[in-house]
């Protein structure tokens, strides 16, 4: 569904990522783990087309999407929940869940993605006519990722969900996605919290300063001296 | 008393220009995040554009009677519309587009490179788009022919001008006191009125005479005409010689009917009603554009986070350059219905206009910059704070207005309406 191949990309002089390759497909949720500054956002930035690739292609559905605007990588299907959540702090929950549907005008099924999303997210339902920006961190959460299945995505990008949220909510979250997961959205996960990211995924990838380090099924990687060791803080 | 209410009317009028001109800064500023200074210099543009083509076109039709055709107006203020339109779009998408991604100060000093680009392009005097009539002379026994003198040039040129009247200001809360049949007094430039007339102190009077005038191949037309009355207060038997100006003869006067007006002592002038209501219109548009429409959202989406409202399938690059047409066009509405209230045009570099910008700006900062309805609290505010200070004491009229910013400045840095935005991490 996604195959990023060699990519790379530079702030100015800095380099980020120096061919990053990897590859999601139908149906699975892939997980990209490693420590901050890895490059994690960058190469999820670099997908969805915030950032322009200095080389390498990015590939969905066959079709080159690296000299794509951001805004019309989301109409191919692909939807992003950026890091720090970007909700829109002063518009009411219910005016956020409507932007994620921007794209689309068939007012019925988005009303069904809608109610589907709230059933997903009943606290969200709650504070539907309640300002964005005074919500707690983990509903602000919950909205960004509500307000990213409105536009109805077949591949899902999330930008680390659980970060500076209570472990309580977090699982809660990554219930949530592993349930996103099963209704038939395909998942690409960055995240720092390995050992969440790792129970859920099917496969894993480590980026380490801006490369690929290691692969391969998530619940072997889980079980690998280095990744134990590196991620997940067992020693 | 009088007084305080001509100048809360004038307030109204005034503050809902600097209104619209400061929504312009506004829109601007809350999706990009930097201060348009080319914004007033797109504003006079608008100005100088509905004075070029009005000359132009009434150049061109020239009609003797002097009166303007409705469509000329339209005309106008279309032409202004659409040159401010294009000009806003050609700015951001050329001056500010590739800095996108730049320093905020690379922004704000290409800005005023922009400013001072208007303003001096448009001091240059091109070629005339209308000529007065053409003169002749007779040079060594030949006629010679001589192009008339430009009446507007592109661009504008470096000497004042003045807005042609495109629509009369006819005082619309005026009374007619009494009418009947009037004849010429003996003396010239005297009327004398069929039944006793009173004038109370303090009020203005005027007469409009209805009278037939005989063309030169033998038909008759009939005039209008507005005279003056010049009377001292008191009540005045028929048959009393009143002075006017113009002056009439009796036997122009032959078979007059007239209307006596008594001026109001708080007169409303149309241009000021159309003023106030095409202002409010817009503004009422444009609320329901921002806080009803798809587009609306996506540019508050935008002016919170620019990045995040393209996750939302949002083209940027297109609500961006709409916002600044759209600031554009405000202006140009603005500026089409300033010369109308004060028809004087200064070259664009003038420093008159220069402060008229920086009151708009002040208006949006006062209310709250990026925000909608603060820029239109703003302009009131400024425009009342100036007139009503000047009413009390002319000299420092615009000092009250910068003492207001640095006020606000101080005490509410966000504006009276703008609010801190905390966000959550």
């Amino acid at each position: 569904m996604l195959e990023v191949r060699d990519l790379s990309v530079s702030y100015g002089a800095i380099r980020a990522l120096h061919g990053v390759s990897l590859r999601v497909e139908r149906g699975e949720i892939v997980t990209l783990i490693g420590s901050n500054g890895a490059g994690k956002t960058t190469t999820l930035r670099a997908i969805s087309g915030l950032v322009k690739a200095q080389a390498g292609t990015i590939a969905y559905e066959g079709q080159s999407i690296a000299k794509l605007a951001a805004h019309e990588i989301v109409k191919l299907g692909m939807s992003h929940a950026p890091e720090g959540r970007g909700i829109f702090p002063l518009m009411t929950v219910e005016e956020n869940l409507e932007l994620g549907a921007y794209i689309r005008h068939d007012h019925s099924e988005i009303a069904k993605d809608r109610e589907m999303a709230l059933t997903l997210f009943p606290r969200v339902r709650e504070r539907l006519k309640q300002v964005a920006g005074t919500l707690s961190g983990g509903e602000q959460q919950m909205v960004a990722i509500a307000r990213a299945l409105m536009a109805r995505p077949k591949l899902l990008l999330l930008d680390e969900p659980s970060l500076g949220l209570a472990p309580q909510i977090v699982q809660t979250i990554f219930k949530i996605i592993r349930d996103i997961n099963q209704r038939g959205t395909t998942i690409l996960l960055v995240e720092q919290n390995a050992h969440m990211a790792l129970q859920i995924a099917h496969r894993a990838y480590v980026l380490e300063t801006g490369a690929i380090a290691m692969e391969g099924d998530a619940k072997e990687l889980a079980k690998s001296d280095e990744v134990r060791k590196a991620y997940l803080g067992v020693a | 008393m009088d007084e305080f209410f001509q100048i809360l009317i004038a307030t109204v009028a005034v503050g809902s220009l600097y209104a619209l001109i400061a929504l312009g800064y506004t829109l601007v500023y809350g999706v990009l995040k930097f201060i348009n200074f080319a914004h007033s210099d797109v504003f006079v543009l608008g100005a100088w554009t509905s004075f070029t083509v009005s000359v132009v076109v009434l150049n061109k039709i020239a009609d003797p009677s002097g009166v303007t055709p409705w469509w000329v107006v339209v005309v106008a203020f279309l032409s202004a519309v659409t040159v401010c339109g294009v000009v806003g779009y050609c700015i951001e998408r050329f001056a500010y587009r590739p800095l996108r991604k730049a320093p905020r100060l690379n922004v704000l000093i290409t800005a005023i490179g922009v400013s001072l680009l208007l303003q001096n392009v448009g001091q240059i005097t091109g070629p005339a788009v209308a000529r007065g009539p053409e003169k002749t002379s007779i040079k060594d026994g030949q006629t010679v022919t001589q192009a008339g003198d430009p009446l507007a040039t592109v661009p504008f040129g470096a000497s004042p001008k003045s807005m042609p009247k495109l629509i009369e200001n006819v005082v619309l809360n005026e009374s007619v006191m009494q009418s009947g049949n009037l004849a010429g007094g003996a003396m010239r430039g005297t009327v004398v009125f069929d039944k006793p007339v009173t004038f109370s102190e303090g009020r203005q009077y005027r007469l409009d005479v209805t009278r037939t005038v005989a063309n030169a191949d033998g038909t008759t037309r009939v005039v209008v005409e507005k005279l003056n009355l010049d009377a001292e207060p008191g009540t005045f038997e028929p048959g009393t010689e009143i002075r006017t100006t113009p002056r009439r003869t009796a036997a122009e006067l032959q078979g007059s009917t007239y209307e006596l007006i008594r001026s109001p002592r708080v007169p409303i002038g149309l241009i000021e009603v159309i003023i106030v209501v095409v202002s409010l219109s817009l503004m009422v548009g444009l609320q329901l554009l921002i806080f009803r429409t798809k587009l609306g959202s996506a540019m508050r989406a935008l002016s919170h986070n620019i990045e995040t409202a393209a996750l939302m399938g949002v083209n940027t690059n297109f609500v961006i350059s709409f916002t600044f047409v759209l600031g554009a066009v405000l202006a140009a509405s603005a500026a089409f219905l300033y010369p109308m209230k004060y028809p004087g045009l200064n070259q664009t570099a003038h420093g008159i206009w220069v402060l008229l910008g920086l009151k708009a700006f002040v208006a949006a900062v006062v209310g709250g910059i990026g925000n909608v309805r603060g820029a239109v609290l703003g302009g009131f505010l400024i425009a009342a704070i100036e007139l009503f200070g000047g009413w009390a004491y002319a000299p420092l009229k615009d000092v009250y207005v910068f003492a207001l910013l640095i006020a606000v400045l101080l005490y509410r840095p966000n504006g009276l309406l703008g609010r801190a935005v905390t966000e959550k991490v």
